[in-house]
């Protein structure tokens, strides 16, 4: 057996052990509070196209998508000018990572203040997460260049725009690409806490919603499906961070 | 001070200062944000009137043990895992996901299982800070210099012996560093799962501050929270790099 077929059977075993262990739990704790692997995906296949799933689950979409397009904007605007700016960066850097490992669910009541139980409140709250990762790596990125690749620049001639484009960019893509992964997953984050905090529709809402009603399949589905999307995003966004990685 | 830290000092003053000139001049609502020097007052007026303590108690007990837990657990789980080289490639691929899938979104989950009660919070931050500690523990093991395993060969030093004295040493700046992560996830996990559906505690009293529409007491409970992660992030933080100076590693 090649590594790679032996890798892959590895971790295949791993998935259907969790399966198991998870058939376990379910007979242990009883089907009312824990559906079994097989109701769970029985009931997806049901619940999926229903209109009550697609409504909800466009307005996560929606309300992440707005979110994530703020946290990438606002994060490498920061990020380039605590990166370029040293001055700022080194004051800047330690306030943002104290910011960063602050548990931001407690400002959630100021933002539902700020924007009522609304669209722009998720979108806000969501983007408050995203922000911080991608305006740290970015800075780190930029602050990374060896001197030397702006010095060889100059030495070349190079317009600015050139050793923007030439030199600067491919240097800092990687890690910048590194933080808006990171950025990608805690926006998720942000907006599904929003969403089980106090919100009107929503899939965070769903999955409180079917707890409140006892509902375990809806939630537990809710709950593997946004697993699912959120491992597969994160898988693609490495793949190509590392191809990126292995151009430079 | 250093110049830097002057600086740094000065710019959250004069943000803390344009807050509270916001909000005194009737450019903010009161009704959305008060003035931190009313937060603070409020803060201390709750603090002297104890009513609070019972929540400050168990709410920090219960990071405690989910910390506790994780990193014994996580530790120890660490040390298996990378004595099973097969294992842990197989694993790999969930650990490099695991923080990038909401975890969260199961507190409901555990919710029906065990009921509104203390063990779900607990096994929400065990289940969000473990897995660091086992990333910071396999980490450390791996950067052990194989010299000192020869060296502990050489003095025919015992399997307990050689961990003891020479691995567990050597690989503490990463294990440390996984404690600090343990910490503030735990920290994170617990406050938040308080927050959307618990029976007391710090993050359920700000929620319930929130829903009665008491700005002072909530904004005072926020800011108390708040004080608290940063207190204990930055003392860890500071713990951190004296250990990496004592290596000669720091800057």
């Amino acid at each position: 057996m090649t590594t790679a077929t032996q890798r892959f059977t590895d971790t295949l075993i791993i998935v259907v052990a969790i399966a198991l262990i998870w058939q376990g739990l379910a007979q242990w704790v009883g089907a009312t509070a824990l559906p079994g692997p097989l109701p769970t995906l029985s009931y997806l296949v049901h619940f999926v196209p229903t209109a009550r799933f697609a409504g909800n689950a466009a307005a996560t979409a929606i309300a992440f998508a707005l979110a994530l397009l703020l946290a990438y904007g606002i994060g490498l605007a920061v990020g380039i000018w605590l990166g370029a700016h040293r001055l700022s960066g080194v004051v800047g850097e330690p306030i943002l990572i104290t910011v960063y490992s602050l548990p931001k669910i407690t400002l959630y009541p100021v933002v539902l203040l700020i924007f009522g139980l609304s669209l722009s409140g998720k979108v806000a709250f969501g983007a408050m997460h995203g922000i911080l990762p991608v305006a740290l790596l970015t800075m780190a990125a930029i602050r990374n260049i060896p001197p030397v690749y702006l010095k060889s620049a100059r030495t070349l001639g190079l317009s600015p725009w050139q050793t923007i484009w030439n030199v600067l960019l491919p240097a800092t893509v990687p890690e910048v690409v590194a933080g808006l992964r990171i950025g990608f997953t805690v926006t998720l984050l942000g907006v599904l806490l929003a969403e089980m905090f106090a919100s009107k529709d929503g899939l965070g809402f769903l999955v409180i919603n079917a707890m409140t009603l006892l509902q375990s399949e809806e939630m537990i589905s809710i709950a593997v499906m946004l697993f699912v999307f959120a491992a597969v995003a994160n898988a693609l966004l490495l793949w190509i961070e590392h191809r990126l990685r292995r151009r430079v | 001070m250093s110049r830097v830290g002057l600086i740094r000092l000065g710019v959250v003053a004069a943000m803390i200062g344009a807050l509270e000139a916001a909000c005194r001049s009737g450019l903010i609502d009161p009704r959305v944000v008060i003035p931190p020097s009313e937060m603070a007052e409020a803060l201390v007026a709750i603090l002297a009137s104890g009513q609070i303590n019972d929540d400050i108690v168990r709410t920090l007990g219960v990071i405690a043990v989910a910390v506790a837990a994780s990193v014994v657990l996580g530790f120890a789980f660490g040390v298996l895992i990378h004595a099973l080289p097969r294992l842990r490639q197989a694993l790999d691929p969930f650990f490099a996901t695991y923080y990038a899938v909401p975890v969260f979104i199961f507190y409901p989950v555990l919710i029906a299982i065990f009921g509104l009660s203390l063990v779900p919070i607990v096994l929400m931050g065990v289940a969000t800070a473990i897995v660091a500690m086992i990333i910071a523990t396999l980490n450390g093991l791996d950067r052990v210099p194989r010299v000192l395993t020869k060296v502990a060969q050489v003095h025919r030093m015992g399997r307990l012996a050689t961990a003891m004295r020479l691995q567990l040493p050597a690989a503490a700046p990463y294990l440390f560093t996984g404690v600090k992560l343990s910490v503030s996830y735990g920290f994170i996990a617990v406050i938040a799962a308080e927050f959307i559906l618990a029976p007391a505690g710090l993050g359920r009293d700000i929620a319930n501050a929130y829903a009665d529409f008491d700005n002072r007491r909530m904004y005072a409970l926020m800011l108390f929270v708040l004080a608290i992660a940063t207190v204990i992030n930055a003392a860890l933080h500071a713990l951190d790099l004296s250990f990496a100076k004592r290596r000669g590693a720091a800057p």
